[in-house]
């Protein structure tokens, strides 16, 4: 019983991780109608802000764990929400009416130089991401284990995603990004800036995977240049559960593949762990397209 | 108040806009009219900016606002309810509404204006909360022409506000563009496939064929002439 309780415990702190990330490639899939490969390596280098951000932060605060985790966090957020703007202006704003194979190759070759430019610039092994927040054993009995990191984890990600929730449902800018999502034109013709609301949605979707990438090295400690590829697929998969586009649909398919990949790594085997997520996405995409939460979309005219 | 001089637009290699000329006064409703393809909706979409022109050019209040960005365009005082009325299906009716006074900051005027739209179209109060893609085709109509009044321009393009609809509907909204126009002031581009309605409402008018301007003048002599009558009217 109690080794079933760490399990959900363990998946459900992976899953609200995944779930972070895969709003972000829902949310630009939305606006823009593109999987922006480059979105898991932006939560690669958010975990990155935190490695170099935590040894000066931490003199500042006076080592206070309760300051440190949440300004570190919001460092990386505001760094992330940078780079992922950037990336939008220089590289895809360009292409915009272009073929969408194209934007969705260079989106790729984006993925690409992030992970081979931080091996660069970060170096390629791994590094051991630094104790932010509060981490003592709440409980240690034979089957379970409890920390205050998932805890500390799964709190934050629910209280992202609810601030993300009353951002898109109850915000002008948040109302504007649903009406572009739905119509670009009809969008405009309102007096709404297309490319204000498209930077809008990066900056949302970069710093809820910085927020990933801060929480992934806080759960699991060892960070490197490639630590976005798999996690990036996983919440892509997460993503098209959910229904591409759909923002609930986008957390519930993350945590759905997190509880997953924890249940068969801990039942099975882990040599599945990595198989299980393209598995869902195999059956996902045989037997419903548009994903548990999405609708079919009618055929724009 | 609006001037569009030999304005020409493209599609690929199709001219759809082969030197098109508008003058519209200020408080005038105006009505363009012309078979299917003419080249009336693409006429509107090229003054908000949806459209870029290759020549010609189109001037707002003195201003040259050719192939501008369509949301500085709509700031200046333009909006437009467009054809297929493009409500947005995932937005509530008063989110929907909402969006029309996106580039507004008075709230007490932005409600003025909601109340404003209430009064014309009473429907539209008791829908507010309901998203807008379960509206009705009459209702959906009613909603694109007040989300087009919240941006509270001066000039109102209509893209066919009958198209779909009842004919008892028709005329009720109608005589509620007449009412915008009167009570409000509000300068109306009326574009119509029901001709005989438009010529009814509006001071000017202008018929359009494929591409080209064919006949303009005041409302009411169009509406007695000949050729029109045969051609856009329906009779032989
Ligand atoms: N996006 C487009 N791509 C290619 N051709 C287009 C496009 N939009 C319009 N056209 C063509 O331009 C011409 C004018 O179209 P437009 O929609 O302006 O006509 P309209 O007068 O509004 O017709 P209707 O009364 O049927 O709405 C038509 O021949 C149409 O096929
Ligand atoms: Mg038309």
């Amino acid at each position: 019983m109690s080794e079933l309780l760490q399990q959900v415990i363990n998946g459900i702190s992976l899953g609200s991780i995944y779930a972070l990330i895969a709003i972000g490639y829902t949310m630009v899939y939305g606006v823009l109608r593109f999987i922006n490969f480059a979105h898991g390596d932006v939560f690669m280098v958010g975990a990155f802000v935190g490695y170099y951000a935590t040894p000066h932060i931490m003199p500042l605060v006076g080592g206070s764990l309760i300051l440190a985790g949440p300004i570190v966090l919001l460092l990386a957020m505001i760094v992330c929400s940078i780079l992922g703007v950037t990336i939008e202006k220089l590289a895809y704003k360009p292409l915009r009416f272009r073929p969408k194979l194209t934007i969705l190759i260079t989106a790729i070759g984006i993925s690409l130089f992030l992970e081979f430019g931080g091996q660069l610039v970060f170096g390629p092994d791994p590094k051991s991401f630094p104790t932010l927040f509060l981490s003592t054993t709440l409980i240690d009995s034979q089957n379970l284990v409890l920390r205050t990191t998932p805890i500390v984890v799964i709190g934050t990600a629910i209280i992202l995603m609810l601030l993300l929730r009353f951002i898109v449902m109850n915000t002008k800018l948040g109302t504007a990004m649903r009406a572009v999502s739905f119509n670009q034109q009809a969008a405009s013709l309102m007096g709404i800036n297309i490319n204000t609301v498209i930077s809008f949605t990066f900056v949302l979707g970069s710093s809820l995977a910085a927020a990933g990438g801060i929480l992934y090295g806080t759960l699991y400690p060892s960070i490197n240049p490639l630590m976005g590829i798999f996690p990036g697929l996983k919440a892509f998969i997460s993503a098209v559960l959910g229904g591409i586009g759909n923002i609930p649909g986008a957390a519930l398919g993350g945590l759905i593949i997190g509880m997953t990949e924890t249940f068969v790594t801990g039942y099975l085997s882990p040599t599945y762990r990595d198989a299980i997520a393209f598995g869902i996405l195999i059956l996902i995409l045989l037997f419903k397209p548009s994903g548990i939460l999405g609708r079919h979309e009618a055929e724009k005219v | 108040m609006l001037h569009v001089e030999n304005l020409q637009v493209k599609y690929g290699a199709i001219a759809a806009l082969k030197g098109i000329s508008i003058s519209i006064e200020r408080g005038k409703i105006v009505t363009l009219l012309g078979t299917n393809g003419a080249g009336k909706t693409t006429t509107l979409r090229t003054i908000s900016g949806l459209v870029k022109a290759s020549g010609g050019c189109v001037r707002f209040e003195g201003k040259d606002i050719t192939n501008h960005p369509c949301h500085e365009i709509v700031a200046l005082g333009i909006a437009q309810s467009p054809e297929g009325r493009m409500i947005f299906s995932n937005l509530t009716v008063k989110e929907n509404l909402e969006m029309g006074a996106y580039l507004r900051k008075d709230k007490m005027e932005i409600q003025k204006d909601m109340d404003f739209a209430f009064s014309i179209f009473p429907r539209l109060k008791e829908r507010l909360k309901q998203p807008g893609g379960t509206l009705s085709g009459g209702e959906q109509q009613m909603l694109a022409i007040s989300r087009a009044l919240m941006t509270r321009p001066r000039l109102l393009m209509l893209d066919e506000p009958s198209l779909g609809i009842a004919p008892i509907l028709v005329k009720t909204i109608f005589e509620k563009v007449v009412e915008i126009n009167r009570e409000l002031g509000m300068t109306i581009l009326l574009v119509e496939q029901n001709a005989h309605l438009a010529l009814q409402i509006a001071h000017f008018a202008y018929v359009i064929e494929t591409g080209h301007l064919a006949i303009q003048g005041n409302a009411a002599d169009i509406a007695r002439n000949e050729d029109v009558r045969r051609a856009y009217l329906g009779e032989t």
